[in-house]
């Protein structure tokens, strides 16, 4: 009985006070989006960090969704309860900069006292993260681009030599090209497109170093406003529409499934969507061949740009202690390792965020092996990202892409002409970004 | 006379409706009042800075037209729910009241849908009514050379959410209007046919006013269900679009609130629907009301 009691209260007295009198581990909570087979990659790195060593523990827990993460993240916070680690979709990223309720990641490790060499990072994902003056203020994830995908055994029949996976084909090229598979009745339409904000606006812009929005992109003041009403973006949407007409482009719906469905089905020959679309479709094609190749570009841009990511990243919230904060650091620490990041590559598709891991992987001959995974990454390098390639920081930026898809929309159905909707997308978005400015000021 | 009876303490009472005081204190006024409150605020979400506004968000509301048009689309969609499922509800019931054989099987299939949630239905019906791979749109757009596309044109993902919304609230329809059917004394309606009058004559002099009561209920159900539960149905086929027709306002109000973290704007088009809901109700029972004919 008596050893019973002691047990209990021994017990009691590590539960109250743990870091004092148990020497027990550090907890690091950290909250993510990852489910399925995407959460058991995340569970295997999280296990081999706590392998690792014995001073900090992480615990990884699926909240849902991007938005429900974000939010669960949002109510924790108010109600002092927040985890160390939020995982954030990109769109939020002026949201959580400007809330005042984060630890910048660069401030982080060098006060945990890691001397990080940011310049063996991959630029085109760092940037997305970094504030006006080049400081990370998120760990970069999961980060994909878009690229074209293309359905090889029609090209074939149609006598289309096969694309290059790292010289980007013109759109001339690829009206030509959809308009043989058409008109020669090989196709029922020629190119659908994936998340077409995305993909036709924010991703054209920054190929084509095309301002996406003032003070270069949003990054350098909350008195941005957008600018895709520009002549070069016009007539891109204007060259889509026109295609609407022969069937060289189809609209397949705002997400990915309907657009993702449309190529599968042998509907359409060419599907422009995220990297991540390569182990979907490894799973789902069976009945043909398919490769992929660099966004397309216009003739007139001799050097493209590289295209900008999508995704998540990490977020280290306010209010623990440096002790946790040194946790922290270490386990972001562990997960840019080259071994982490090849597994995470490998496993997911999503890019390794260092050089490092990348030639890793290249030396190893990985790239040679999988050519389809190396389109992504050698479109995101092509170039050094310029201030409009760099990314985007608008704040409502959901809110910006779904009025961006409501605009595009009423073009494809013929409601609109494509000068009209994209001057009222700004007019619309600006509203936005005034509310949002308003807020913060 | 109606019996009365009374307490004997005074605040025994008091104690008995304490709980459901309480209970709609917490979980109905409270927020309802956070909710107004915050709809004066441009807040950040973590709530480290919040300005007060006066009427910003509603001035930036009714000054956008597509709020206004959002206000439009979501009336008409709840009349067209609320017409489509009552009447085929009561249909079905007058038909299902007559079936002589296997009533209990048929009565039983018949209310099956309604246990279907929204999402589901809206999944259903997109099987069937997409134009890439839905069985009855191919058919249709083979057959009659139409040019069936709700990805794409408004009009058709407005008829595609009606039919799917209307589906399972048809169920829910249905069981209503059976009960008050089974209500309606037969010797009356006997004594009609003996007197020479038609079925249908039948149907409208006895068992439809008879039927009020019910009929006004479900309309204010049906008018709240459109409103509000479809949102499942919304957010699995069309995600509000294309190009916004079908973006009805709790739609809306998740998407600026939940997704996009607006919380003043999202937070005054709670009150504004909140508000729109309470002025519908309150007309359907001022001038419907008067109407409906309680008893027999």
């Amino acid at each position: 009985m008596k050893l019973k009691h002691l047990v209990v209260i021994a017990v009691g007295v590590c539960l109250a006070l743990p870091a004092a009198v148990c020497a027990e581990p550090v907890t690091i909570n950290w909250w993510h989006a990852m489910r399925s087979a995407r959460g058991k990659v995340v569970d295997t790195m999280i296990k081999s960090f706590n392998d690792s060593q014995s001073e900090y523990v992480v615990v990884g827990t699926n909240k849902g969704n991007y938005d429900e993460v974000m939010n669960a993240g949002v109510a924790a916070f108010r109600a002092k309860k927040q985890p160390h680690l939020l995982q954030v979709f990109e769109v939020g990223t002026q949201t959580m900069m400007q809330s005042g309720a984060i630890y910048p990641v660069y401030e982080l490790m060098s006060k945990a006292g890691f001397d990080i060499d940011w310049s063996n990072y991959l630029q085109a994902v760092l940037s997305y993260y970094m504030d006006a003056d080049g400081n990370l203020m998120s760990m970069p994830f999961n980060s994909s681009t878009p690229i074209m995908y293309y359905n090889v055994s029609m090209f074939e029949k149609a006598g289309i030599e096969p694309l290059s996976k790292t010289e980007a084909i013109t759109w001339d090229k690829l009206g030509e090209i959809t308009k043989k598979l058409v008109s020669e009745g090989i196709a029922p339409a020629g190119m659908v497109t994936a998340w077409q904000s995305w993909t036709q606006l924010e991703n054209y812009s920054a190929i084509h170093n095309t301002p996406f929005a003032s003070k270069a992109n949003g990054y350098e003041g909350l008195d941005t406003e957008l600018m895709i009403n520009n002549p070069l973006v016009i007539s891109h949407i204007e060259r889509l529409k026109e295609w609407t007409k022969d069937k060289r482009f189809m609209y397949g719906g705002q997400k990915y499934q309907g657009p993702k469905a449309e190529f599968i089905a042998q509907n359409a020959a060419v599907y422009i969507d995220s990297v991540s679309g390569i182990a979907k479709l490894k799973k789902a094609v069976s009945d043909f061949k398919w490769d992929a190749a660099p966004l397309p570009v216009e003739a007139s841009m001799k050097k493209p740009q590289n295209s900008i990511i999508g995704g998540a990243s990490l977020w280290v919230l306010n209010g623990h202690s440096d002790k946790e904060y040194k946790g922290v650091a270490t386990f972001l620490k562990f997960l840019a390792s080259n071994e982490m990041q090849s597994y995470w590559h490998k496993e997911t598709g999503y890019f390794p965020i260092t050089m490092n891991a990348y030639n890793d992987l290249k030396a190893k001959g990985y790239f040679k092996e999988n050519p389809l995974q190396a389109v992504g990454i050698d479109q995101l390098n092509r170039a050094v990202p310029t201030k409009i390639s760099r990314g985007l920081r608008l704040g409502y930026f959901v809110q910006i892409r779904n009025i961006i898809n409501e605009e595009l929309e009423l073009v494809w159905n013929g409601k609109k002409t494509p000068k009209e909707a994209l001057d009222n997308a700004v007019k619309r978005s600006n509203v936005q970004l005034r509310t949002f400015e308003k807020t913060y000021e | 006379m109606i019996k009365r009876s009374t307490f004997k303490s005074g605040y025994l009472p008091y104690l008995l409706i304490l709980p459901q005081i309480l209970i709609t204190l917490t979980f109905f006024y409270w927020p309802a009042l956070q909710g107004l409150s915050q709809s004066f605020f441009l807040s950040d979400p973590f709530g480290r800075s919040s300005k007060f506004v006066w009427f910003y968000n509603y001035i930036e509301l009714f000054t956008d037209p597509l709020y206004l048009k959002s206000i439009v689309t979501t009336i008409t969609f709840s009349i067209a729910v609320a017409t489509v499922s009552i009447t085929l509800g009561l249909f079905i019931a007058t038909m299902a009241n007559r079936a002589l054989r296997a009533t209990a099987l048929v009565r039983t299939l018949l209310i099956w849908p309604y246990a279907v949630a929204p999402a589901i239905s809206g999944i259903l019906w997109l099987f069937l009514l997409h134009p890439s791979y839905g069985i009855v749109a191919l058919t249709i757009n083979n057959w009659f050379g139409t040019e069936w596309n709700p990805v794409l044109y408004g009009k058709d993902a407005m008829i595609m959410i009606t039919m799917a919304s209307s589906w399972k609230q048809i169920s829910y329809n249905f069981v209503f209007f059976m009960a008050g059917l089974q209500a309606i004394p037969k010797s009356l309606i006997e004594a009609a046919a003996i007197d020479g009058a038609s079925p249908f004559k039948r149907f409208w002099a006895i068992t439809f006013p008879l039927l009020t009561p019910t009929f006004f209920f479900l309309s204010v159900m049906n008018i709240i269900y459109s409103f509000f539960e479809t949102f499942g149905v919304i957010h699995t086929v069309t995600q509000g679009g294309p190009g916004g027709s079908t973006n009805i306002l709790v739609y809306k109000v998740y998407q600026d609130g939940f997704v996009g973290l607006n919380l003043g704007s999202s937070a005054a088009q709670s009150v504004v629907l909140m508000s729109l809901i309470i002025l519908i109700t309150f007309l359907q029972f001022r001038y419907v009301e008067k109407k409906v004919q309680y008893t027999g």
